[in-house]
């Protein structure tokens, strides 16, 4: 059987089983906080591996195994990001989003606001970001598919995509949070075995020697000693002081972008109690945290295995290391039969790993659409339960139909600066208007609609006219160039301005609602008050 | 701890006027506050030393590894210890003193609706 076959048998497999799953959830799904939040049902290692699979995407799992394979250390960097990230979601915003919030992001933030404005700019806010992410999963997932099975044709990535989005259409239609959440933590599950196998096979070969791992990828990469120091993508010496720049940018999204993604917040909510959100953070932490520490070790050791060559043949940007890794290490250990299988095995988890992540970010983002939108802004917060959850379901299955579209239009482009734009946005817009909201007593409407308008606009505006849209070979539209922004990531600038906007806003505005901020304070830190689970 | 029911605002500015709440309020802040900007600080450094100090980024410590490795191996292990450390301050000092003031609160709310309906 060759691996191509294999694989698709347990991805397969992996489909019919959370399909199973999200026939389950949806007999179990009766309402809204049901949909929305799982009933907040979830417990704290469950939801601590929901967390980690909706956040080690393919992305993390390709991208950086293959960026340190190609690259050398400067992978390494971005890992780091991810993960010191976490550390804002713990102690700033998990326990008090859990206890001042439904549903979304907007709950907290309209909680001592007029509701309309602020909603609208919360939910603007959270479909961009969700939009930027989804859009480059979705073209990952054609090319990964194109790689692994030798498809060359547009057509076969489309079909992938479009394979992808119904699934993920349905996971979110028919399961809602209960179903996502379930995929998640098999996928979370699937995943960490996979890539722990990989990283114990390839420490077995070296003898659990990390020194001679690095010593042999260094000298397989041709790039000697600097294989293992910072500068050979980032902020490289040709790129000179802008280069620097543009690495502490990207270094400032990643650490504070994490805690305003969107899919992520609505993860603090699918849990009993505030404490249930923090165990759930830690558990994520731990998990996240393990799983960078074996993507370094499967990124060198796909440089010394496989050789930056052979990987850079198959996927110009490094996207096929890690399978290409397993594929060679079982060969090595287990020979051509292991090789095979282990290629097999890893190639399904990667996909199972897209879908579970595009299922979540749709969640999220259909969710803020019915809850924030149409029940809020458009009904005026007179909608029924039954009426939100029906527009939630019809969304999901508008806001995937447009992304099998766009992701199979999209295909030709280079999307990987979608996910660096969604942090960066998600840093200057929400994480502004959060801490605003539950640490500042001042602040009120016209700062939160400064502080997410102000951050999305910025780093969009700075974005439209740096390199990534117009001006180098790797831009989006390469004949022409009217950038005259340096960087690459907006988020040195559009950051500050996010929180600059937040309090110019702010003290511009007479607004001031003492009642309300006590609320939230006294709220967020007790729990009173807190939305409990639902009994059935 | 009594509550002067005759005191203007809502429950919660009640609530948060109190001795208790403002310790508690104390407690998480000087916490959170300056062990964020520690923790944010120490990244920042890493990544300013990865792009400017690479000649010290690259010193070689035990074979191969060197200080780039090291300095990037301790981010993990100090986001791990700082959310153990937090886990372990939140157990501690905030969890009982939330518990107690949710309590108060929540009897505080029985309380007045109790009276209400007896009012009526």
């Amino acid at each position: 059987m060759s691996n191509e076959t294999l694989s698709i048998l347990l991805f397969l497999t992996f489909v019919a089983g959370t399909l199973a799953i999200t026939v389950w959830a949806s007999r179990n799904t009766k309402n809204a906080t049901d949909y929305y939040a799982g009933g907040r049902s979830f417990s704290g290692p469950q939801n601590g591996l929901a967390i980690g699979g909706d956040y080690m995407s393919a992305a993390s799992f390709l991208g950086i195994a293959g960026l340190i394979a190609l690259y050398g250390y400067d992978g390494f960097l971005y890992s780091i990001g991810f993960l010191v990230a976490w550390l804002v979601a713990l102690l700033l915003v998990a326990e008090l989003l859990r206890n001042s919030g439904r549903f979304t992001m907007a709950d907290v933030l309209a909680f001592r606001m007029s509701p309309r404005p602020v909603r609208t700019a919360a939910g603007v806010s959270t479909i961009t970001v969700s939009i930027f992410y989804l859009l480059a999963q979705m073209v990952g997932a054609g090319a990964l598919v194109a790689l692994l099975f030798g498809f060359t044709s547009e057509f076969a990535k489309g079909a992938t995509i479009a394979l992808v989005g119904i699934l993920m259409i349905v996971y979110v239609v028919f399961g809602g949070m209960k179903g996502t959440t379930w995929v998640q933590i098999v996928k979370a599950v699937l995943l960490m075995t996979g890539a722990a196998l990989v990283t114990l096979l390839v420490l077995t070969e070296f003898g659990f020697n990390l020194s001679s791992l690095l010593n042999d990828a260094a000298e397989q990469s041709g790039k000697g000693d600097k294989f293992l120091e910072p500068g050979l993508r980032y902020g490289t010496e040709e790129q000179g002081l802008t280069g620097k720049l543009d690495l502490i940018s990207l270094g400032l999204a990643l650490v504070l972008g994490t805690a305003g993604l969107p899919h992520i917040l609505i993860r603090f909510y699918t849990v009993p109690t505030a404490r249930d959100a923090r165990k759930s953070v830690m558990w994520g932490i731990g998990l996240i945290g393990t799983f960078y520490l074996f993507t370094l070790v499967l990124g060198f050791g796909a440089a010394a295995l496989v050789g930056s060559e052979e990987i850079a043949k198959v996927n110009p940007a490094g996207n096929t290391a890690a399978p290409q890794l397993a594929e060679r290490i079982g060969e090595i250990i287990f020979g051509d039969a292991g090789g095979t299988i282990l290629l097999a095995v890893i190639a399904a988890v990667a996909f199972a790993t897209i879908l579970a992540v595009v299922a979540g970010l749709t969640l999220a983002s259909s969710s803020s659409f019915a809850h924030d939108l149409y029940a809020h802004v458009f009904r005026k917060g007179k909608a029924t339960e039954r009426d939100e959850v029906r527009v939630a379901r019809i969304s999901a299955l508008v806001i995937g139909a447009v992304s099998i579209v766009l992701g199979i239009y999209a295909q030709r482009l280079n999307v990987a600066f979608l996910v660096a734009l969604a942090f960066a946005v998600a840093a200057s817009g929400n994480l502004p208007a959060i801490l605003y909201s539950l640490f500042w007593k001042r602040f009120n409407t016209a700062g939160a609609v400064s502080a997410i308008y102000g951050g999305l606009g910025s780093a969009l505006f700075l974005v439209i006219f740096s390199p990534v849209v117009s001006g180098s070979e790797k831009a989006l539209f390469t004949g022409s160039d009217w950038s005259w922004f340096p960087l690459n990531n907006p988020g040195l600038i559009s950051i500050p301005v996010g929180f600059l906007c937040g309090f110019v806003g702010t003290v511009l505005s007479k607004e001031y609602n003492a009642e309300k901020y006590s609320e939230i304070e006294v709220r967020s830190l007790t729990g009173a008050g807190a939305e409990k689970a639902a009994e059935h | 701890m009594s509550i002067d029911k005759n005191a203007s605002g809502t429950v919660y500015q009640r609530f948060q006027g109190t001795a208790e709440f403002q310790e508690l309020r104390s407690r998480f802040r000087r916490f959170v506050f300056p062990m964020t900007v520690a923790f944010l600080t120490w990244y920042l450094l890493y990544v300013v030393l990865s792009g400017w100090a690479r000649g010290f980024m690259g010193t070689e410590l035990f074979g191969t590894i060197n200080v780039a490795l090291v300095f990037g191996l301790l981010q993990f292990v100090t986001t791990f210890g700082i959310a153990y450390l937090y886990s372990r301050h939140a157990g501690r000092r905030l969890d009982p003193l939330a518990d107690k003031i949710r309590g108060d609160i929540e009897a505080d709310e029985a309380q007045s609706a109790g009276t209400a309906e007896d009012g009526r």
